[in-house]
């Protein structure tokens, strides 16, 4: 095989898998990892390196792989990543690493997140775990949050000694690795699971139930309970809606409520009490990877699924593999349209979006061409569920129950990059100071805090 | 775990529960709500609070038997353990930022329909012991099914019950009851209405004639309870609001009940169907 291409990783069928929840990807097997191993040049500057949030050493992983020494490989990756499964699942490579990628130049840039994937579910099936030499320092620090950035704050604290308990409000720790990403990109059990039982063996308590200023303040941890430092991970959580007429009608309801009933509850199985509805046809509002996580659950689950998009292809924020998949497995796409109101009948139910047909004009803020709206194109498209995805914000509940912490017009907590708010002693990273971003984003902002944190502490 | 330190049953298909849930009991307030799960595979069930204890640690609930998740709470014994118990949750009534003075010099009506009474008795409770004026008129289908009415003589000034059939107190809705004070020239500083959708939408159509100020809480549709599904949104005034976190108390002249109650049915054919599997032993119920 020429060392141009990237060797292609095994998928389910399109067709079989539109109608199953198992993982569509199957990871590539020893002799496809070594072929796209032997595929790095092994550069003296990685640039792969600086483009990864948590900085991997992945030249070095690499290597280790071909040399077939699979706990070395292990061991590379642990020093930076809590979450390698996690990652080299759902990371955008794309626009890191692999987009970094000196190959990628003129070539296909390496496989980094297949080979990073490769490593973690080896290390995973041979029970294989890094020996951590750890002394404690005496310090207790809470993490409020168990997505990717309370795990990847959590694991650096715990490694440098800390005694660290993560705070969930949900009855299972993970985040939107549990609530919102579909088990077919990421599986549950095996992997999120087995992922956050490795940051347990640091150390890490895991508290779930608790909704941090509800259940207890930030105050009353650090006063009562001697915590000396907190950090805030907890997410940008709030749904955000069109604010159309009809949006209120049953069957419309947001990608968080329509993921978290299928994923967190486990309503894509029958076994489940928690119910879910589809009808036969489904609309996603929206462009990104919750869209395409939210229409491809849908079509699972028996519907017919169109997306809808106000802008193009090529402007949409989800990955281009994602809109690939979701593609491949049957779902449509209606581009350049923009749901203006949603219809319903007499009783209240869904019956579909009234849209207007978009055209592209000059740039935005944002640098994506601005959507406008071509009078008289209004068209209606019928559905039984409308899930919008649109985005979501930051929970203003800790900010408001903690004096002190200052937060932005978007109810973002306010922090500079390495995670230090305007409250002593209380550090945030991820989602909730930058608003909705990827796991990865998440986890480089957390251990930025974690080592603002060692910092405050003084160990 | 959250452990079943007593159960008691208050009438047919109604049980009290007082759970062991230390941090949730140490800052509840009147107002608030928690969420429970049994089992796995549970569904997580928002449920009113009924009393909280802090130095004891435990939460008081009453749940009532009606689907299939409300069954495997009430099927739970003391000594036996929720999955999760998660709280309190929502706002607390807007009272609790009044100080005792102006509590003092205020005259309340409570209108507690069939479970809403649960729910009533922590409010009361704190407002009478602020020293309010407080009283309480709590509506049933019928005798057996009046719940907490002794408990709640002891913290309020006055207890009216309704039954729908007269077997018990006064023949007739909550509404009747209210429409005969206010008409007999009871005054009152400020109203709450906690029970069905239903007559929430009537007693405030009713306490309007008055213009009686009026609180209700919603018992909407949730999934996590914290703001981030959305499944409990309702219009007041005009405006999307989230009953978790906005909520659940709303003042019910803004609420538009009709549409609160729409949302109510979103997920009723898939709930009967796991009802009746559930009542005929399927294992998947």
């Amino acid at each position: 095989m020429d060392k141009k291409t990237r060797v292609p990783v095994r998928e389910q069928d399109p067709v079989i898998r539109s109608r199953n929840f198992e993982e569509v990807s199957y990871g590539y097997d020893q002799g496809e990892a070594l072929l796209e191993a032997s595929r790095c040049i092994q550069c003296k500057n990685p640039r792969c390196v600086a483009a990864c949030p948590v900085n991997i050493q992945i030249p070095q992983f690499i290597k280790a792989v071909l040399d077939g020494d699979m706990p070395w490989a292990t061991s590379i990756i642990g020093k930076d990543s809590s979450l390698p499964a996690v990652c080299g699942r759902v990371c955008p490579q794309e626009s890191q690493c692999e987009g970094a990628c000196i190959m990628g130049i003129k070539h296909d840039p390496i496989a980094i997140g297949k080979l990073e994937r490769y490593v973690a579910d080896w290390a995973r099936k041979n029970k294989y775990t890094p020996e951590e030499e750890i002394k404690p320092n005496g310090k207790k620090v809470a993490v409020i949050g168990s997505g990717p950035a309370g795990l990847a704050c959590a694991t650096d604290l715990a490694k440098a000694g800390c005694d660290v308990t993560i705070f969930e409000a949900l009855h299972k720790p993970g985040g939107v690795l549990v609530y919102g990403i579909p088990e077919f990109r990421l599986p549950k059990e095996e992997v999120v699971d087995y992922e956050i039982g490795q940051v347990r063996k640091l150390g890490v308590k895991i508290e779930c139930n608790v909704v941090v200023g509800r259940t207890v303040t930030i105050d009353q941890l650090m006063d009562n309970e001697g915590y000396h430092a907190v950090f805030v991970g907890s997410g940008a959580g709030l749904p955000k809606f069109m604010g159309i007429p009809g949006e209120n009608l049953n069957g419309v309801v947001s990608a968080n409520e329509f993921l978290t009933r299928s994923n967190l509850m486990g309503a894509y199985s029958p076994d489940s009490d928690t119910p879910i509805y589809v009808g036969r046809r489904v609309a996603v509002v929206g462009g990104g990877n919750v869209a395409m996580d939210a229409a491809r659950t849908a079509l699972r689950l028996g519907a017919e699924v169109t997306i809808v998009y106000r802008r193009t292809e090529k402007e949409m924020p989800a990955r281009v593999e994602e809109v690939h998949h979701a593609r491949e497995e049957g779902v449509a796409v209606q581009m350049l349209t923009n749901p203006v109101a949603v219809l319903g009948n007499e009783k209240g139910w869904v019956t579909g979006l009234k849209c207007i047909r978009m055209e592209l004009v000059e740039p935005d803020e944002s640098g994506r061409r601005r959507p406008v709206e071509i009078p008289g194109s209004e068209f209606d498209i019928p559905c039984d569920v409308a899930v919008i995805a649109l985005g979501t914000s930051s929970n203003p509940l800790i900010a408001r129950t903690t004096p002190g912490l200052e937060i932005n017009r978007h109810n973002g907590i306010i922090a500079d990059e390495k995670g230090v708010t305007s409250r002593p002693g209380v550090f945030a990273g991820g989602d909730v100071v930058t608003g909705a971003a990827t796991v990865i984003l998440a986890m480089g902002a957390g251990r930025e805090a974690a080592k603002s944190i060692l910092e405050y502490l003084g160990v | 775990m959250y452990k079943i330190l007593k159960k008691r049953i208050l009438a047919p298909d109604i049980c009290l529960m007082e759970v062991l849930a230390p941090r949730v009991a140490s800052n509840a307030q009147p107002g608030q709500f928690i969420i429970v799960r049994v089992g796995e595979k549970g569904e997580r069930v928002p449920l009113t609070i009924c009393d909280y204890d802090p130095k004891a640690g435990s939460i008081t609930i009453v749940t009532q038997r009606v689907g299939a998740s409300s069954r495997k709470i009430y099927a739970l014994e003391e000594g036996e353990s929720f999955s999760d118990f998660v709280g309190p949750l929502g706002l607390p009534s807007e009272f609790i930022h009044e100080n005792e003075e102006s509590l003092r010099n205020k005259k309340y009506l409570f209108v507690a329909g069939g479970l809403g009474t649960a729910p009533v008795y922590p409010q009361v409770k704190y407002l009478h012991q602020k020293g309010a004026h407080v009283e309480v008129i709590i509506g049933a289908k019928t005798r057996d099914l009046v719940i907490m009415e002794e408990e709640m003589k002891n913290v309020v000034d006055q207890v009216y019950v309704c039954t729908d059939d007269g077997s018990y107190g006064f023949k007739g809705l909550v509404t009747a009851k209210l429409k005969e004070l206010m008409d007999s020239g009871n005054k009152y500083d400020q109203a709450v209405a906690i029970g069905p959708m239903i007559m929430m939408k009537f007693v405030t159509l009713t306490a309007k004639e008055y213009k009686l100020p009026l609180i209700v809480s919603l018992n909407t549709l949730m999934v996590d309870g914290t703001g981030m599904c959305g499944a409990c949104r309702v219009t007041v005034d005009g405006k999307t609001k989230f009953a978790c976190v906005d909520g659940p108390e709303f003042d019910a002249y803004q609420v538009d009940f009709d549409e609160a109650m729409r949302r109510q049915t979103m997920y009723k054919p898939q709930e009967a169907e796991a009802d009746h599997k559930c009542k005929i032993g399927l294992k998947n119920g």
